[in-house]
Order: C-alpha cells, then structure tokens, then sequence
C-alpha cells in the first residue's frame, strides 16, 4: 500500500476511509482529526485551563501529548487505586509523561488516602471495575471544579463510544442513550467534560503512540474480569472487517441524529449529596455510599 | 523462519515469506485488533515478511480482560 499523499510506502491502512497513509501524513491525519473534534464541539480553546485524566494507558498518555503540541495548556490528573504493581507501574508511565511535557501532574492517592479499590469493592460488594468508576468520576469532577479547571477531558475513542453505544442500545437505555456525546456541558456541580479522541480507533491512537514512542501500559488492569465492553468492541471489529467504515458510521449517525433521543433527557442528577455536596442522584452520593463501606474515620476525611 | 513475538513475550516461528495478512488470518487475530511492527516500523496488511525477520504484535484494544 502506498500513502495517499506522499505514494510513499504506507505504515498504516485505514479501510473505514479507504486509505493508507506513511508516518509523517498519519501523524497530520491524527492531529486534524483531534482539531475536527474539538472545534465541532467547541471543547475548548488555548486560552482554557484543560485538566486531562489519565491512567497510564495509551489513549489518555497519547491525548495529554498531543493537546501540548497543539498548543493546548493541559495539566494531567492520576488518580491511585492502590492496586499492587499495577497501580505503581501506570503512575510510573503518567510522571514520566508528566515529565517529558514538563507539564504539572495532580496525583490523587486513594489506596492510602482510603484503601485499596478491591478492598472497598469487596466491602460494597460491588465489581471492582464498578467502584473504580465511581471514584474516577467523583475525583475527576471535584479537582476539577477545586483547582479552577475549565474543562475536563478523557481519553475516550470512536471504539469505547461504539461500544457503548451498543451496549446501551441492546438494552434500550434511552436515559444513558441521550446523554452520551463527546461534550458534557458544565451543570451545576458538574465540570464541562470532553472526549477529544472520540473520531480515531484504538489502532489508530496505538499506532500514533507507537510513531511516537510513547510510553505506556500495555498489561490489562488485573482486577478486570471479562467486560461486555470487550465483546461489543469485539463484534463490531468483526463487522468492520468485512464492512469498512461500519462503527465510524454508526457513531458519527447516531450524533448527528441524537435529537431522536431527546425527550429521554431525564434529569439524572437532580440534588447535592447530603454529606459531600456533590451532585446526585440521590440523597447520598454514589462515591459517599462507597466510602461509608470503610471505617468511619475514612467518611469524615471527605 | 519468520519469527514473531507475541504481547506476552512468547516467540513462535512461522515459514516464509508470508502476507502479514495471512500471518494474522493463520493465527485467528484481527486485522484492526492488533499494530504489527517490525522494529521501528509499522507493516500494513499487504506488506510481505521475509524468511529470518522478525516482527512483534501489539494489541490495541482496551477496556478489560478477554474470556
């Protein structure tokens, strides 16, 4: 295969567009499809503090490097689950980036601040990947708003919002259906949220990394069971390959027919949570339920 | 031999010269699931390894563990 531009020899194919591209023309490909996301949207502009979440992964490492040679003024967020190894390993991946941008790095450090995420699943029996999500969601939110952030990004991509999409579609959840979109607007107690990877495959960011020498966990978190996550990106890489374009197009339609969806707005968090003020759905908040599983001392460090 | 690496250190070798294509498609990996490299470069489907290189795969996707 030989690049579009260039006729080069290609380093990546990319069927969904019916091309291929070398190094030097993948990396411009990328960067304009991160600029397309973010100015369809208006995500944010060069002037925004931008606080990016990441894990160590590639998605999230890959999006805070490329926010900076953008221009882009992003600080990263790492929150500690005080999973063994693997929590330390994927801080390690996140300073080192931290490092290389010679950018400013928030750690949250709850294992030690609360205990371990499989600890505390355990005790609310409930999935450690379930916890996990609760204590993201509230850490990204709070810092956010605490530090003067104006907008929170993620490092989510075209594969996790198909897959998420079907999964909420098999199950008819029109409430989660009509709130998923690449642009949470600030709400009251709820920071501006944006996905500015949401238009590239999890190839596509692999291969940028890869281009780039970009550091990263390549090992699956331990705690992680099998996810329905994985089997709807499964089905829909199966489709990809004998339909081409098929998850690009079924993402990108369903956003540009969202208002379908509309009337199913519920309001899903309606008060503040009685013992951090957090907003919620109900009277306590999901992460303050959480903490409470641990020893009372822990509740009052809130 | 072609000798490729897999994401959990394994080696296997394989005849050649094969299509990455086919390489993949004998060991039941798709195409869009993983990046093949071969050094510092990335081969594209169509892109023929020769008898004594070697070449790594690297998955992409995640989101948990598979079954």
């Amino acid at each position: 295969m030989k690049c579009k531009i260039c006729k080069d020899i290609a380093s990546i194919a990319l069927p969904r567009h019916n091309t291929a591209f070398c190094n030097k023309h993948f990396i411009e490909f990328f960067y304009n499809q991160v600029k397309k996301a973010i100015s369809q949207f208006k995500m944010f502009n060069h002037k925004q503090k931008i606080l990016v979440c990441v894990s160590g992964g590639k998605d999230s490492l890959t999006l805070w490097e490329v926010l900076i040679k953008l221009g882009y003024n992003a600080d990263g967020l790492y929150i500690d689950l005080g999973i063994e190894r693997y929590s330390e390993k994927s801080k390690r991946m996140v300073e080192k980036m931290a490092e290389k941008l010679n950018k400013k790095l928030i750690v949250i450090d709850f294992g030690k601040q609360y205990a371990p995420v499989n600890i505390i699943a355990k005790k609310a029996r409930r999935t450690e990947c379930s916890a996990c999500g609760i204590i993201k969601r509230y850490f990204f939110n709070t810092v956010a708003i605490e530090k003067n952030y104006d907008v929170v990004v993620t490092g989510h991509n075209l594969d996790d919002e198909a897959a998420r999409l079907l999964g909420n579609i098999l199950r008819w959840n029109l409430p989660f259906i009509s709130k998923q979109y690449p642009l949470l607007e600030e709400e009251e107690g709820l920071k501006k949220k944006v996905k500015p990877l949401f238009r590239l495959t999890e190839q596509e960011i692999a291969a940028y990394a890869f281009l780039n020498k970009i550091e990263y966990i390549k090992d699956e978190c331990p705690m992680s069971r099998f996810s329905t996550t994985l089997l709807y990106k499964k089905v829909l890489n199966i489709i990809e390959i004998d339909s081409p374009g098929t998850k690009h197009f079924f993402y990108l339609e369903f956003l540009r027919n969202k208002d379908i969806f509309k009337e199913n707005t519920n309001q899903l968090f309606s008060q503040k949570c009685k013992i951090c003020g957090y907003i919620s759905k109900t009277q306590i908040c999901s992460f303050c339920r959480l903490i409470s599983y641990l020893e009372p001392k822990s509740i009052l460090q809130i | 031999m072609i000798k490729i690496i897999f994401p959990d250190g394994r080696i296997e070798e394989i005849e050649g010269p094969k299509q990455v294509r086919h390489i993949l498609k004998s060991l039941n990996i798709l195409e869009n699931t993983v990046l093949v490299a071969k050094g510092e470069e990335l081969l594209t489907p169509d892109r023929t390894v020769n008898k004594g290189e070697t070449i790594e795969i690297i998955p992409v996707i995640s989101g948990g563990r598979d079954k």
